[in-house]
């Protein structure tokens, strides 16, 4: 079983500052990391590894910087790691970013048959989970999105069982493989690399592909040429004030009761609803 | 499979990345393990940089290294509650083609320094704590045991870098517990200004920084200090005081940093800046006399780990490199001749260590750390009796000249006594000696 995971380096969100005098983002400086929800792609993979010997392929498409990125997915225990780096896919958006992806993952998948590519729910700086399904409608793969489970896969039949979150549910899909999962948040625990996963990635020689390597049909497809989006505005919400309204009262009791009240003056019809609810709970238990 | 090196360095700080560099260009298998997610994650300092230790190291340092600003200027200042009175050095000597020190940012310097090592040959893996050293039944330490499966890695010599706190010494037996009176405890902050905000600011041009040590009646009668030093575009502020002192109760690291924050001498300096970063850590102070032993049978300790910090000149990470450097070529030399990495062979660092600057200027200021811990006074008194002389003697309010001396002569005697004046002034000197 061969299974590549799609992965992005970004900024650490929780470290960006905004520059106080231009407003724009400050990314010098700030540390990158891989992508959170790709961590949870990455592991359902390693899962695969350690139940069906599966080989895991980690992929991503930035700078060359982003080998930190891959250098790290090896230290949780991928096998190998490939860079898509080109002046060439400079600027890519997601349409561009799919195409350029599905090329190296059909390229990958040339000499080591690919069961399922794996991608995180979404990314935390473009938030758009546009490139998962845009590399499976390319690719022609089976489309599974934000998985929180693999139930069981039959390796013979080439089938694949999964939980996926729908509105309202959870619907519970079969279908056959190769396919494209998409991860959802909180699904598992990226794990802790064994001291012989840190020394193979320390001492691993990546591999680095530009758009000719990866096998990119028409190269005008690719980054800012190849993206139809246009950033038309980018602007920072000015702040909204509401002024508090401080609660007064003398015990815990006076003051949730206080509270409440409050919140069922202002928001009328709250009472009622809630107190449905908890009857509908009750009959129910 | 075994791994095993020529030596393994615990840290990726200064004195670690020195030995690891040390060692990998000469040839040497040599493994750096770091807990940090990166080199420099977890690594806090003011932080000024001497160039003499790392350019003996990386002579082209300065054509790569992230640098800050090259210090121009110096000022000491010895702060009241409302004032301050201060010595200040400046000379267009230091911005000669090789300036002798720079502000920089440890995050990003340490982070260099690291892909030099890894350049030098060296194999550097992040995010992996050491939890103990491996020992074989003689007590010959033969390699370290990390917190990740399978962790065990062996080396024919361990050197730690593991910083202030290293409890890998501690544990091993190598040193005691830190002592609260030989440990500061620095608080410090980034604050975020425009360059050009900062240059104006502080008088000085395009990659040119100041640096400020002040010390004085904010740390109210406890041995402290604070400083300030000008990034590209930040200001570095911090002030600690011993932990000893903080354990007593009554002072708190950040309650220091507030009220040196809001000194009226100090607030101009920062107004409309943006705090970016805050950030703590513990600096060793004991000196000489607190030193541990640095060497034993297949390890060495090297840097804040060993407790190689000059208080009163400020020097620490200096010391760190140069130590790692010390370390590493004694290794190499003992390769080379192949002896074994005994306790008697490594004696040798610690006399390379005894010949350079390094123990030659803990030695000279061994009795400065007791000297102040008896006679706190210096740090409330003296501002207090030098602002008024100043207050005194610049005042225009027609008292005649003659009448002011004896007035701030009256006033030192009176706060010190002649006895507790020249006393203080021998004692003084004798720490210095």
């Amino acid at each position: 079983m061969h299974v590549v995971v799609c992965i992005k380096q970004v900024p650490d969100s929780a470290q960006i500052r905004v520059h106080p005098v231009t407003n724009t983002i400050m990314r010098q400086g700030v540390p990158t990391i891989i992508n959170p929800y790709d961590l949870f792609a990455l592991e359902e993979a390693l899962r695969l590894k350690d139940q069906f010997g599966a080989k895991v392929t980690v992929l991503t498409m930035g700078p060359k910087m982003a080998d930190q990125a891959l250098r790290k997915a090896l230290t949780f225990g991928a096998d190998e790691a490939i860079l898509l780096t080109d002046r060439a896919f400079a600027g890519s958006d997601t349409l561009a970013t799919s195409y350029a992806l599905s090329s190296a993952v059909a390229k990958i998948g040339q000499t080591d048959p690919i069961d399922i590519v794996f991608c995180g729910k979404q990314t935390i700086d473009g938030d758009t989970a546009q490139v998962g399904p845009g590399i499976a409608t390319r690719l022609n793969l089976q489309q599974l999105t934000y998985v929180s489970k693999i139930v069981s896969i039959d390796k013979d039949a080439r089938q694949i069982v999964v939980h996926r979150r729908a509105e309202g549910g959870v619907q519970v899909l079969k279908t056959a493989m190769p396919c494209l999962i998409t991860m959802l948040e909180d699904t598992n625990h990226i794990r802790f690399g064994t001291m012989a996963d840190a020394f193979r990635a320390a001492r691993y020689t990546l591999t680095e592909w530009s758009a000719t390597e990866a096998g990119v049909p028409d190269v005008t497809h690719c980054g800012l040429r190849g993206s139809p989006t246009v950033v038309k505005k980018v602007f920072a919400p000015t702040a909204k004030t509401v002024k508090a309204t401080p609660i007064a009262g003398d015990t815990p009791e006076s003051l949730s009761q206080t509270l409440i009240d409050t919140l069922f003056s202002a928001h009328p019809g709250l009472q009622e609803d809630l107190e449905s609810r908890v009857a509908s709970n009750s009959q129910g238990a | 499979m075994t791994e095993r090196f020529d030596a393994i360095v615990v840290g990726a700080g200064p004195a670690g990345s020195a030995a690891a560099y040390v060692m990998a260009k000469a040839g040497l298998s040599v493994l750096m393990l770091e807990r940090g997610e990166y080199p420099g994650a977890k690594n806090v300092q003011g932080a000024i940089l001497y160039s003499d230790a790392l350019e003996r190291i990386i002579p082209e340092f300065r054509d790569e290294a992230p640098l800050e600003r090259h210090i121009v200027e110096q000022r000491v200042w010895m702060l009241t509650d409302k004032s301050h009175i201060g010595f200040d050095y400046r000379s267009d000597e230091f911005n000669d083609a090789k300036p002798d020190r720079y502000s920089i940012i440890r995050a990003q310097f340490d982070r260099w320094f690291c892909t030099k090592v890894k350049q030098a040959g060296a194999l550097v893996i992040c995010d992996t704590v050491v939890r103990t050293l491996l020992k074989d039944e003689k007590g010959q330490v033969i390699g370290v045991k990390t917190d990740r499966e399978g962790g065990d890695i062996f080396a024919n010599v361990v050197i730690l870098a593991d910083g202030v706190n290293s409890t890998l010494a501690r544990d091993a037996g190598f040193r005691k517990e830190l002592d609260g009176d030989n440990t500061a405890l620095v608080a410090k902050e980034m604050h975020f200004l425009r360059p050009e905000v900062i240059q104006n600011r502080f008088n000085i041009g395009e990659k040119e920084g100041v640096a400020f040590e002040l010390v004085g009646t904010l740390t109210r009668g406890k041995i402290g200090m604070g400083f300030i030093y000008t990034n590209l575009e930040s200001v570095s502020i911090g002030i600690g005081c011993m932990v000893g002192d903080f354990e007593k109760g009554g002072l708190t690291p950040y309650g220091l940093l507030d009220e040196l924050k809001a000194h009226p001498s100090v607030k101009p300096l920062l107004a409309g800046s943006e705090m970016k970063e805050y950030s703590a850590h513990l600096i060793p102070e004991g000196g000489y006399k607190a030193i541990p032993k640095v060497y034993g049978n297949g390890w060495m300790v090297v840097g804040d780990s060993a407790g190689l910090v000059n208080s009163i000149h400020r020097e620490g990470s200096n010391m760190a490199m140069t130590s790692g450097q010390l370390a590493a070529e004694t290794v190499i030399a003992l390769k080379k001749e192949g002896k074994s990495f005994t306790e008697q062979n490594l004696a040798r660092y610690r006399s390379a260590l005894d010949d350079s600057y390094i123990i030659k200027d803990l030695k000279k200021y061994q009795g400065m750390p007791g000297f102040l811990h008896g006679n706190r006074h210096v740090f409330t008194v003296y501002p207090e009796l030098m602002s008024q002389a100043a207050s005194t003697m610049l005042r225009v309010d027609g008292i005649d000249k003659k009448s002011k001396e004896k007035q701030v002569t009256k006033s030192f005697r009176q706060k010190r006594g002649l006895f507790g004046l020249v006393g203080d002034a021998i004692k003084f000197a004798r720490a210095f000696r």
